[in-house]
């Protein structure tokens, strides 16, 4: 086939021109190109510079160490102490099953922990470290460390855990630490991003969560290359947090083990304040538990242990639990009598053992009667029918009055859980509360101390410390933060007329150091030492009419829950008081017999600032109180073992 | 000019042949494939392996078959066009039934040692057929409708098959290769203005078809031109290639990170950073000047490849060259727009850049028939 070179010179044309026209085009496209790269890198430069720096630096923060707690005397309360942790990476363990198998032949691996982690694993990228087994022991990290050849992937790792060394006497006060939770960040309007840190640990209960804030501290920060995918390529540069305040407490570590020991196995609660300036010196609740349990994460066994004795160890009674104040509240009828002038210390009432009010018959304890008593006597034999008689003549409102300028239902301020308000109740809160008329038999129950009145341990001490001092002293449990002293307990005068406290002292005094007081038995003989107080036994069930007539049951004889509490408030020395003591003993029985034994320890122990000598006691104590005395001694040496091998 | 007209004579022969192949063409692909080993070292962390030896490798293999082709007269080419083209159907179709399937379509035959992507055959083996076509057919029939017909058939016979697979980004480029020669070809404009006003209605329908029961475009590829069209909108999903490879880019500025200093493609921002986004790398490491450095051997490569084009008298070697050309150039025009933000992403490598074995072999093949256009012409 020939074609004439006309032609083709023609179709040539055509696809010259053509590719002229196609080429033309292309050039405009990669003109096109230059262009937006141009834009994107010269004008556009600086923004996604930023964008990438943004990218691949990431801010890590650390965790700052929390503030440590110390008593008084600065021994140590609550304390960091390194921690050892196995951490095990995935991506470098290659058989990570096999590995585990070879770890867990040379340590014991909780198998709770070991789920967890393999739950982590699942869930996040292979480079990201998994805690197999926290909290280990040194020997178990050398051991570990030992074989490091059969273990890719594994490393111990340091960190800092809390610890608190005196274990079960202030748990209640300190409380413990434990990681956040879910629920704890859906608390928080808007939680500290340190707080997502894992495992990272707060105060969850008592003054460890109460001052959270400054125990925390800053947290710091790091600034770190990422990869795409998260890993840590290198650190850029690294800015420390500020470590947490130490806390200084008002408390005194020795004189709280000691009220510790000494309620033993009793569901009870005892105080020790300084009347001058409030500070708190014991604040123990008995039975306690040991909050290490609950910084390591503690077992279901033992949480049900511990939340399914009646006994009930994980509440505060000093702060949380309120109880009928009983006798111990009629300082506060007698005070209310005495102020309002409806009564003269000298004047007396006649009790037959029972005071007829309205049609119904109140009985007083002792079924014979007191005769007739006056303001001292009454105290001192703790009459009921003398103060039935006068709370009638004051009224339930100066009597609440008196209450609340006492210390009684108002809540005391407190770093503490839960810390309740009491009550000291009035007309008008019966009528809030209730929507009913306040009775007159209302008036008889809380004139001792009973019917609606409540108070709580640390009430009844602060109570005690303000007649004791007259001034209107407030507890303080912290001493100072960092350093900082913090605001005394100290308070301004009482509006009392001080002769109206000195007879009310006078009668307190009456009661413990009188043959005939009702806390004679618990009497302090050390002169410059001596004791008032005052003892009370409140019911936690109504007494029917029946059973009156049939003889009241013995407490013995009741169950264990039914029994009365037994109460003991007390002030000492008596000429130039120091300390205030309240013990309260669930369902102890008498007042005088299992109460007020325990507060005069405590005190003697409190005034003494140790063992007290023998001779502070009356001789007939002084067998019992020896043996009792080595027997503490032992208890306590044998525990300071214990937990010195736990640290080691 | 058909090749029954060549005056063997004037064509040189035997080993002379080597002096008239095209040298500053084949040092041009060789330095924009030396920016591919450059990158690929960089990106695997300064190190040869995994991609650079291969990589290197396949070049060498490459272009060993480039100087082969070029030593075969451009008559043969021509006249095996059919054949290829067959050839290259027969396995597109294979691939519906036997191929492997690689991100998410089917589109790997594998061969023992190699595995081929016949789509890529098909580029050239579409382009010889239709150079082969035009020079067969006599120019005064060029625009004849029947004539007209009979190419656009064989461009969308294999553009079906490859959307099929699905390879959106092959087969838009099939469509506009095979165009592109029939342009050139001197088919008449208005059936370009008429196809091209077509296809703007037919995108119209496919946007107007989202979401009914009549939807043309799969989901993904909808979400695709979504986010081309606004990335910001899932930066972390579907946005997250493009809104990467422009802070790659940009973050290069006028002179770049420096070498391996790109944090980017470093630290594994960048996805598929050794094949389909390498330009990123580069752009972000060396900056503007890094980034018109390879644009302007690209277009290096395209004026050698038209000044042969119209140098010879050939039809053919003249259609088949620019088809070549025109093919290398959609290459990398697509794959830059798509790394620049300006163009929805779709799997199309950076030619001779791109860590990748069959698109660099089937690419350099083609540039021997380049080359063979080169030698064998008349002098």
């Amino acid at each position: 086939m020939k074609r004439n070179p006309k032609e083709l010179d023609g179709s040539h044309r055509i696809l010259t021109r053509r590719t002229l026209v196609l080429g033309g085009l292309q050039m405009g496209f990669v003109g096109a190109l230059a262009m937006r790269m141009r834009f994107l890198q010269v004008e556009q430069a600086d923004q996604f510079r930023l964008l990438a720096e943004e990218n691949r630096i990431n801010i890590r923060l650390i965790a700052p160490s929390r503030g440590e707690i110390f008593d008084r005397n600065g021994l140590i309360v609550a304390q960091n102490t390194p921690s050892y942790r196995i951490v095990l990476v995935p991506e470098d363990a290659g058989d990570v099953e096999q590995v585990i198998a070879n770890l867990a032949r040379l340590i014991t691996i909780d198998e709770e922990d070991l789920e967890r982690a393999r739950t982590e694993m699942r869930r996040s990228p292979p480079f990201l470290p998994i805690t197999l087994a926290d909290q280990i022991s040194w020997s178990d990290i050398s051991k570990v460390a030992v074989n490091a050849p059969a273990l890719p992937g594994i490393t111990p790792e340091v960190g800092l855990t809390r610890v608190y060394p005196l274990q079960d006497d202030f748990a209640h006060v300190v409380g413990y630490v434990g990681p956040v939770s879910d629920y704890d960040l859906s608390r928080m309007e808007d939680p500290e991003p340190i707080l997502r840190i894992p495992r990272f640990q707060i105060g969850k209960v008592g003054l460890e969560a109460k001052r959270e804030d400054a125990l925390r501290g800053k947290a710091g920060a790091k600034r770190v290359e990422v990869n795409a995918m998260g890993r840590v390529m290198r650190e850029l540069d690294r800015r420390e947090g500020e470590a947490g305040a130490d806390t200084q407490l008002t408390l005194d570590a020795e004189l709280q083990s000691y009220v510790q020991a000494r309620l033993g196995t009793e569901s009870a609660a005892a105080v020790v304040m300084d009347v001058e300036n409030g500070d708190l010196r014991a604040i123990c609740s008995s039975p306690s538990f040991d909050p290490n349990l609950f910084v390591r994460g503690i077992s279901v066994g033992d949480y049900r242990g511990l939340t399914e004795d009646p006994y009930r160890p994980l509440a505060n009674k000093t702060v949380q639990g309120t109880y009928p104040p009983g006798s111990t509240f009629k300082m506060v009828t007698a005070l209310a009598g005495l102020e309002n002038g409806v009564i003269g210390p000298e004047e007396t009432v006649w009790c037959p053992g029972h005071l007829e009010v309205s049609g119904r018959r109140f009985h007083c304890w002792k079924r014979a009667g007191h005769g007739h008593v006056n303001l001292l006597e009454s105290l001192k034999g703790s009459c009921d029918v003398y103060f039935y008689d006068l709370a009638i003549k004051v009224g339930i409102d100066r009597i609440s009055e008196m209450a609340n300028k006492l210390g009684l239902g108002i809540r005391h301020d407190l770093p503490m859980s839960a810390v309740a308000e009491g009550l000291a109740p009035d007309r008008a809160w019966k009528s809030r509360v209730h929507g009913q008329d306040w009775l007159v038999g209302d008036t008889v129950n809380a004139s001792i101390g009973q019917g609606f009145m409540l108070a709580s341990p640390l009430q009844l001490a602060v109570m005690s410390a303000r007649i004791a001092s007259g001034r209107s002293v407030t507890p303080r449990l912290v001493k100072s933060v960092d350093g900082v002293e913090e605001a005394s307990g100290a308070g301004a005068p009482l509006e009392i007329n001080d002769i109206h406290l000195r007879n009310v002292r006078k009668a307190m005094f009456a009661v413990s150091n009188d043959r005939r007081g009702t806390g004679y038995r618990s009497r302090i003989i050390a002169e410059g030492m001596r004791m008032a107080g005052k003892t009370g036994t409140s019911q936690v069930r109504n007494i029917t009419a029946a059973e009156r007539a049939a003889g009241v049951i013995r407490n013995e004889d009741l169950p264990w829950d039914r029994r009365d509490h037994a109460l003991f408030v007390c002030f000492a020395p008596y000429e130039n008081p120091k300390y205030a003591v309240s013990v309260v003993v669930e369902h102890g029985g008498g007042g005088s017999t299992a109460a007020a034994p325990i507060a005069r320890d405590v005190m003697l122990q409190a005034l003494y600032g140790g063992t007290p000598p023998l001779d502070a006691y009356p001789t007939s104590d002084r067998d019992k109180v020896k043996a009792q005395q080595e027997r503490l001694e032992r208890e306590r040496l044998k525990r300071r073992e214990t937990s010195g091998n736990d640290q080691a | 000019m058909s090749y029954l007209e060549y005056n063997a004579k004037s064509t040189p022969t035997g080993l002379r042949k080597i002096f008239f192949l095209n040298w500053p063409l084949a040092l041009l692909l060789a330095a924009a494939a030396g920016v591919g080993f450059l990158m690929l070292y960089s990106v695997a962390g300064g190190s040869f392996s995994p991609w650079v030896e291969p990589q290197a490798k396949r070049f060498l293999l490459g272009m060993a078959v480039m100087m082969m082709i070029a030593m075969v007269p451009i008559w043969f080419w021509r006249n095996i066009s059919v054949l290829a083209y067959l050839a290259a159907l027969v396995l597109l179709v294979a691939v519906e039934f036997f191929g492997s399937v690689g991100m998410g379509a089917q589109r790997w035959i594998d061969l023992g040692p190699i595995r081929l992507q016949p789509s890529e055959l098909m580029k050239i083996t579409l382009v010889m057929i239709l150079a082969a076509y035009y020079d067969w057919l006599p120019t005064n029939r060029t625009s004849r409708p029947f004539f007209v017909l009979l190419p656009v058939a064989l461009i969308l016979m294999p553009t079906f098959l490859v959307l099929k697979q699905p390879d959106l980004g092959t087969s838009i480029l099939l469509l506009a290769a095979g165009g592109g020669v029939m342009f050139l070809a001197g088919v008449h404009w208005a059936y370009f203005v008429a196809v091209i006003s077509a296809a703007v209605g037919l995108v119209a329908a496919v946007f107007q078809s989202r979401g009914t029961d009549w939807q043309l475009l799969k989901n993904y590829q909808y979400r695709r031109i979504d986010t081309f069209l606004d990335p910001s909108q899932d930066p972390l999903g579907a946005g997250y290639h493009i809104t990467q490879s422009k802070i790659a880019l940009g973050s290069g500025g006028w002179s770049g990170r420096g070498f391996m200093q790109g944090t980017q493609s470093r630290l594994n921002f960048l996805p598929e950073k050794h094949t389909d986004f390498i330009f990123t790398t580069l752009a972000e490491e060396f900056g503007f000047v890094g980034g018109m450095t390879l644009l302007s051997i690209y277009i290096l490569i395209i004026v050698f490849c038209v000044s042969t084009a119209i140098a010879t008298k050939d039809r053919f070697s003249s259609l088949v060259t620019l088809g070549i050309a025109l093919n290398f150039f959609l290459f990398f025009a697509v794959n830059m727009s798509m790394v620049m933000g300006l163009a929805p992403v779709v799997g199309v490598p950076l030619p001779m850049v791109s860590y990748g074995g069959s698109a660099m072999l089937v690419l350099l093949a083609a540039f021997g028939i380049v080359q063979s256009a080169n030698v064998h012409r008349p002098r």
